[in-house]
């Protein structure tokens, strides 16, 4: 099992493109995958898990990955995040 | 009974005088019968999933035909609630307390539809309804209703709702649809964005009021442009709108009337009128508002709709049937602009972080040269014996022009040697939508027969905005300086080459870009079929000179609001 924590920088959190664009990177993975946000913690591959967490600018998330491929998905997940989605802050 | 008035929110324009058609739902009754075995509820649920994938599926790409991607991506959206594995576990474990699955189905929805709607954030709580949404498609489903026997007018009315979702919206839709009234909703609300896809007035927000208010077959003037319902119109109210209407009904039946006439300035030049379409049916519409030709046929919907590319001779009658119902005008056929914002399931993409600056379009298929052979073998063989033209997408680059060239002149050959016959004679264009192709117009130029700018495309990267990105959203202006300045140095720089250039972004309707465009000489202009008619006329009130005085004015401006606040009196001085 590896955990990490990551503040989320982008804009509108994590809401529409980039909740998508995260829930379809964790599906790639075979490991379970959880995100918590303060008391909140959900699946990372379910869009609605993703939305619940409710995740603005500058909240701390940590992503659990437990599974064969869990560092992978940690890395991934977490540039993902770091890059900002793709966006420009 | 006396004239009462509610004020809502103006969503769409238009006025229309009707009686009230109160729309409310099919009640989707839960069936009291014993719970079957776990397994068994639980599989009729995946049955249920996968039927309301592919209904999602086909209003996607029958609102893609019709409209923008962005709303199309509605669809989308709810797709992706329909797999979600947190709505499998809270019907899961209702099945296994017993449930049967219709129950579990609604109140799994309702719960989670409920979790979003407690959110604090405006953008998040907006979700609930797309979660109501699709827990009542896949109730539907379970319960053996069709998608289409939701509601059938059978006379002209105005619906009336509290709240319509992107499903009911669509469904509703018909020739006796006169306009939409909600109690709930903004102008960002789904009904609002569809009706005015639709072309279709609508006021929302009218409040809860409302309902009570408006019974069934009440007589209502419904005024999009003015953001009001009024209830039992009195006669003179009537009679206002009435003429209004009229007023309305007039100018738009003189500029069809002029409509079919070819565009031309006040001083005689002829610009080309043509319009954006995605199959046979906007074809037609687009020869019915006067079209001269088709500035921009889109290939995706024949790539989308199904779970393997379409094959030459499926292609070939799709093309066909849109160059017969064009006639003689000439058709720019716009090679595959697919990416992975909306994939197909059968091109393996990666993740990307960013799909509109990654693996799309002229790309794709110069590395998938099957595919792309398969279009222009197409292409060329459904052109015999029509004016057709060859447009490749998301150029930023003279060695992609090349490389599409090459395998455009590898399919001839090909051609030739099994002896089909094809069209010899098609030109070839690129679109312009990538600043680099702005800048290497005049490179180009040497080696393509025409330009056609993408407006929408080339405000995003110039601009460097997402417009699909709610917070940034504001930021896309298609009338920025920048934006501008550039499609000036592509217009010149392709004259100076003898070549022509058209515009098939939504920059091409657009009354307010309409004088500048003129003025900046562009050639031909590609809209959405109903915008045909009032851009013609505009067109003919501006004498070549005043355009360019007026695109010289407006290059000067140092603001996208400036520029707007310019064009908004110039429209209102020519409109008189």
């Amino acid at each position: 099992m590896q955990t990490t924590s990551i503040v989320v920088h982008n804009k509108v959190g994590l809401h529409a493109r980039p909740a998508a664009l995260f829930v379809q990177a964790a599906m790639a993975h075979q490991s379970k995958i959880t995100v918590r946000n303060g008391e909140k913690s959900g699946n990372a591959k379910s869009i609605m898990g993703i939305l619940a967490l409710g995740v603005q600018q500058n909240d701390t998330i940590t992503i659990n990955a437990d599974g064969p491929d869990e560092m992978d998905a940690l890395t991934v997940l977490t540039r993902l995040v770091n890059d900002n989605f793709g966006e420009s802050l | 009974m006396s004239e009462a008035i509610l004020k809502g929110i103006a969503a769409s324009d238009g006025i229309v005088i009707g009686p009230a058609f109160i729309y409310n739902r099919v009640p989707l009754d839960i069936p009291s019968r014993p719970a079957a075995p776990v397994l068994q509820e639980l599989q009729r649920f995946q049955i249920a999933c996968e039927q309301a994938g592919q209904e999602l599926e086909s209003l996607k790409i029958s609102v893609l035909a019709r409209s923008d991607p962005e709303t199309a991506a509605i669809f989308d959206a709810h797709k992706m609630m329909v797999l979600d594995p947190m709505l499998l576990d809270a019907v899961q474990s209702r099945l296994e307390a017993g449930q049967i699955i219709e129950a579990a189905v609604q109140e799994a929805s309702e719960e989670l539809a409920a979790m979003l709607g407690a959110m604090q954030d405006e953008l998040f709580a907006a979700r609930e309804a797309d979660m109501r949404d699709v827990g009542r498609r896949l109730l539907r489903i379970l319960l053996g209703i069709s998608d289409t026997s939701i509601t059938q007018l059978d006379s002209p009315a105005i619906i009336v709702a509290n709240d319509l979702t992107p499903s009911d919206t669509v469904s509703l839709q018909s020739e006796f649809t006169l306009g939409f009234c909600t109690a709930v909703g903004g102008l960002t609300s789904h009904v609002a964005i569809l009706a005015r896809t639709l072309g279709l007035p609508a006021v929302v927000g009218l409040g809860k009021k409302a309902l009570d208010a408006i019974s069934d077959g009440t007589m209502l003037v419904l005024d999009g442009t003015g953001g009001a319902v009024i209830l039992d119109p009195s006669g003179v109210t009537l009679e206002q709108y009435e003429a209004a209407r009229m007023k309305a009904t007039v100018r738009l039946a003189a500029m069809q009337e002029n409509s079919s006439k070819d565009a031309a300035t006040a001083n005689g030049r002829h610009v080309e009128v043509g319009s954006n379409i995605g199959d046979v049916d906007s074809a037609k519409e687009a020869v019915r508002f006067g079209a001269e030709g088709v500035g921009l046929l889109r290939t995706e919907f024949l790539y989308l709709q199904n779970t393997r590319p379409p094959t030459e001779e499926q292609q070939i009658t799709a093309y066909k049937s849109v160059f017969d119902a064009m006639g003689n005008r000439p058709v720019i056929i716009r090679t595959l602009d697919i990416g992975g914002d909306k994939p197909p399931g059968y091109l393996k993409f990666d993740a990307e972080l960013n799909p509109f600056l990654g693996w799309r379009a002229i790309r794709i298929c110069l590395e998938d040269h099957p595919l792309f052979k398969t279009q222009l073998r197409a292409i060329l063989r459904a052109a015999v014996g029509h004016r057709a033209l060859i447009m490749f997408p998301m150029i930023s680059s003279v060695e992609e022009l090349r490389a599409a060239k090459t395998v455009l002149a590898e399919v001839r050959a090909e051609l030739d040697v099994v002896g089909l016959d094809y069209a010899h004679d098609v030109p070839v264009g690129i679109m312009v939508e990538t600043p680099a192709a702005a800048m290497l117009t005049d490179i180009l130029a040497l080696e393509c027969d025409f330009f056609s700018l993408g407006t929408n495309d080339l405000t995003q990267y110039t601009l460097a905005v997402d417009r699909t990105n709610e917070r940034v959203a504001k930021l896309f202006q298609p009338l920025h300086p920048a934006v501008l300045r550039l499609i000036k140095k592509t217009i010149d720089a392709a004259h100076q080459h003898g070549k022509w250039v058209g515009m098939c972004g939504e920059l091409a309707g657009m009354q307010k870009a309409i004088p500048i465009l003129l003025g900046l000489g562009l050639d031909e202009f590609s809209m959405a079929p109903r915008s045909i008619p009032e851009a013609k006329w505009l067109i003919s009130k501006f004498t070549d000179t005043r355009a360019r005085k007026i695109a010289t004015q407006v290059l000067n401006q140092a603001t996208s609001a400036d520029i707007e606040e310019f064009m908004e009196e110039v429209l209102q001085e020519t409109r008189g």
